[in-house]
């Protein structure tokens, strides 16, 4: 037999029909994960066609996107001020209701951003086929899983058929060797990979993330790294399950139990790429040599080191309409350049490990005169164990807000917004022109850099809070 | 011209043949999908009217005011159905909302080097041409707006004014259905026996 990779023995197990030159395979979908932005038009499609759902018991529903971080809004003491918000939550509700889908609704204690959700409850697993109408849902493949974000016509496709039309991509291996030094993080790397392989370099593609300092990573550091694989043109990233894979789940609710877990952990430490398998590409990286990241332009390939300087690149038209809205010149130091607003949160980086790394940094200082800070968890699971550990103290006393769960700044669509012109350090994963707000200015990094800016109100490398 | 232009309308899968159009040309790299619809108008839970918003921020100042400077402004683009965009266009997000803004404003094709994957995807179930084409002609189609072209999916090729023709890939399968108005959902829905024999052998 010949060796395959991690991608290959997920993909094939999944066939229900193989690909051939006049027909995409028929991909089985083993996780549906849903929420309220990308379904109402696949809901509506089911209805006009007559069709059923097929497996409601393989899809799980939740509500991020449009809801409303503030207490009051969402546990129902004033009414979601956001009218279309609102509506499109409730058809969600509506939808689950008529379809029998299980739903984490607006007050549901496991309610969360779809992508951090899913491998809290342990329904994220290795092996499996993960699809959400969301492209961040390359995150779960941290756990080995073959995770992608589909359209909304595909939601209507996995709904009446649990299946899939899709070409088999190919495989790009990444192989980051050394390890990360002190005080650069996971997004830090994950940044540099874009850096260096370019915002479409694995358009096409699935990556394979590998080498010394993945299997370093922690679950939460993993995912950060998957979650950014569509940043670089990837539909897809998956890491191999190992050891803190299996320990990350062990006893987590949707995950296999007693005799069951066993069998499954045994399947799944055949989930990696063989030796000499062959990927279509490869690329190295050593992480050794990294230090902490930000971003300076419009697209999260526009990357640099903290202690860089702009780049210089006359003739480029595009480059300098980036600049221009980013209001940053060639040449410029990024270091000690005002900022407006700190924003942690995003399926990115709003994991309790973040947060924890936030509030290392932040605790003892108060966050800068005119600054403010947004501090997002990624669900509620998250936000009570910050609670249980006073992390939210930490945070109030030091000026921030604190806030119910939900995607939030990352994408802006319940009203958290950035106003035009302002810098915001985010933790999310997108600095598109008007992604948080129209005419603000996003500087993607690490939670540790984000907290560092918000206590000095610059650019700040963390690492001398850390 | 195959399709009314720039107007709202629902998205028959009507057979397509060919896209015959001027070009309109937005010369930027990397055209995200945040551009192409801003995420404040994902509040909708229909697909309809979305070409009003398509490129939002780009086609009008705060006031809402369309910019008389902004390419699918001007008074030659009105009407064009197939946009020349630069590398990697439809970067970002998976929304469907931005091939459904692009129709519902009456383009039928986006021609550029790259085009992302889940765009494409999208694009395709919804009767939106993607071509990815050679540098050398994108380069001459960037150069030359207005140009009047035609995309002749039958035999994939892309025709130049000049008379020239280019081929452009597109999926075996996704190229059968918009030819032939076929809904990929009645595809997979007849795949029902193999779907639950994968079932119960992976239950
Ligand atoms: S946090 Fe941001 S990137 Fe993640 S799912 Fe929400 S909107 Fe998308």
């Amino acid at each position: 037999m010949s060796q395959k990779t991690l991608f290959e023995k997920v993909w094939e197990r999944h066939e229900v029909v193989p690909e051939t030159a006049d027909t995409p395979a028929v991909l089985y979908i083993d996780l549906h994960l849903i929420h309220e932005v990308t379904t109402p038009q696949a809901f509506t499609l089911l209805r006009e066609q007559n069709l059923k759902v097929r497996r409601p018991d393989r899809i799980l529903a939740t509500m991020d996107h449009s809801t409303p971080t503030t207490t009051e809004e969402i546990f129902g003491r004033i009414p979601i001020r956001m009218e279309s918000a609102a509506q499109q939550i409730h058809k969600l509700e509506d939808n689950c209701r008529e379809f029998g889908i299980e739903l984490l609704g607006m007050t549901h204690k496991d309610r969360g951003i779809v992508h951090i959700i899913g491998p809290e409850l342990g329904a994220t697993q290795p092996g499996k086929t993960i699809v959400c109408g969301d492209s961040h849902t390359a995150t779960h493949g941290a756990f080995g899983a073959l995770a992608f974000g589909i359209g909304t016509t595909e939601v209507g496709h996995v709904l009446a058929t649990q299946s899939l039309l899709q070409r088999r991509p190919k495989t790009l291996a990444i192989n980051v060797k050394g390890r990360l030094p002190a005080g650069v993080a996971a997004k830090d790397l994950i940044l540099a990979i874009i850096g260096k392989i370019g915002v479409g370099g694995g358009t096409g593609h699935v990556i394979e993330y590998r080498g010394e300092a993945i299997s370093a990573l922690s679950m939460d550091e993993r995912m950060t790294i998957c979650n950014m694989s569509i940043e670089a043109g990837a539909r897809a990233g998956m890491i191999a399950p190992d050891e803190t894979t299996f320990e990350y789940l062990n006893g987590r609710p949707k995950a296999p139990q007693g005799a069951a877990w066993d069998k499954a952990v045994a399947a799944w430490r055949e989930l990696k790429s063989d030796a000499g398998a062959r990927f279509d590409r490869e690329v190295d990286i050593d992480a050794s040599a990294l230090e902490p990241m930000i971003t300076y332009g419009t697209h999260p390939g526009m990357v640099l080191p903290i202690s860089g300087s702009v780049p210089t690149k006359p003739d480029d038209p595009a480059f300098a309409k980036a600049l221009n809205y980013m209001g940053m010149t060639p040449g410029e130091r990024l270091l000690d350049k005002p900022i407006n607003i700190v924003f942690i949160g995003s399926c990115t980086n709003a994991r309790l490990s973040d947060i924890q790394l936030a509030a290392r940094v932040i605790k003892g200082h108060k966050v800068a005169a005119g600054v403010r800070m947004l501090v997002v968890p990624g669900s509620q699971q998250i936000k009570h164990a910050a609670e249980a550990l006073g992390l939210d103290k930490i945070f109030l006393d030091a000026g921030a807000e604190w806030r119910e769960s939900g995607c939030s700044m990352c994408i802006g669509m319940n009203g958290d917004l950035a106003g035009k012109g302002e810098y915001v350090v985010s933790t999310s994963n997108r600095n598109f022109e008007g992604r948080q707000g129209q005419g603000a200015r996003t500087l993607l990094a690490s939670p540790a850099t984000a907290a560092a800016a918000a206590i000095r109100g610059r650019i700040t490398d963390p690492r001398q809070f850390l | 011209m195959p399709y009314p232009q720039n107007t709202s309308q629902s998205y028959e899968m009507q057979p397509i043949k060919s896209v015959k159009s001027r070009t309109v040309v937005l010369p930027s790299t990397d055209i995200d999908t945040d551009q192409i619809i801003p995420a404040r108008f994902l509040r909708t839970t229909t697909k309809e009217g979305l070409g009003k918003q398509l490129f939002s921020d780009w086609r009008y100042d705060a006031n809402g005011t369309p910019k008389t400077d902004f390419v699918l402004n001007l008074p030659e683009s009105q009407g064009a159905a197939i946009l020349v965009a630069g590398n990697n266009f439809g970067c970002g997000s998976s929304r469907e909302h931005a091939p459904w803004a692009l129709m519902d404003f009456g383009i039928r094709a986006v021609i550029s080097t790259e085009i992302a994957d889940i765009f494409s995807s999208n694009a395709l179930k919804n009767g939106l041409l993607p071509l990815v084409i050679d540098k050398a002609t994108h380069a001459w189609l960037m150069e030359h707006p207005g140009a009047d072209v035609e995309i002749d999916l039958e035999t994939t090729t892309l025709k130049l004014p000049d008379g020239k023709s280019v081929k452009f890939p597109i999926e075996a399968f996704a190229r059968y259905c918009l030819l032939n108005g076929i809904d990929e959902l009645g595809y997979l829905l007849n795949q029902d026996d193999a779907i639950s024999r994968h079932e119960r052998a992976y239950p």
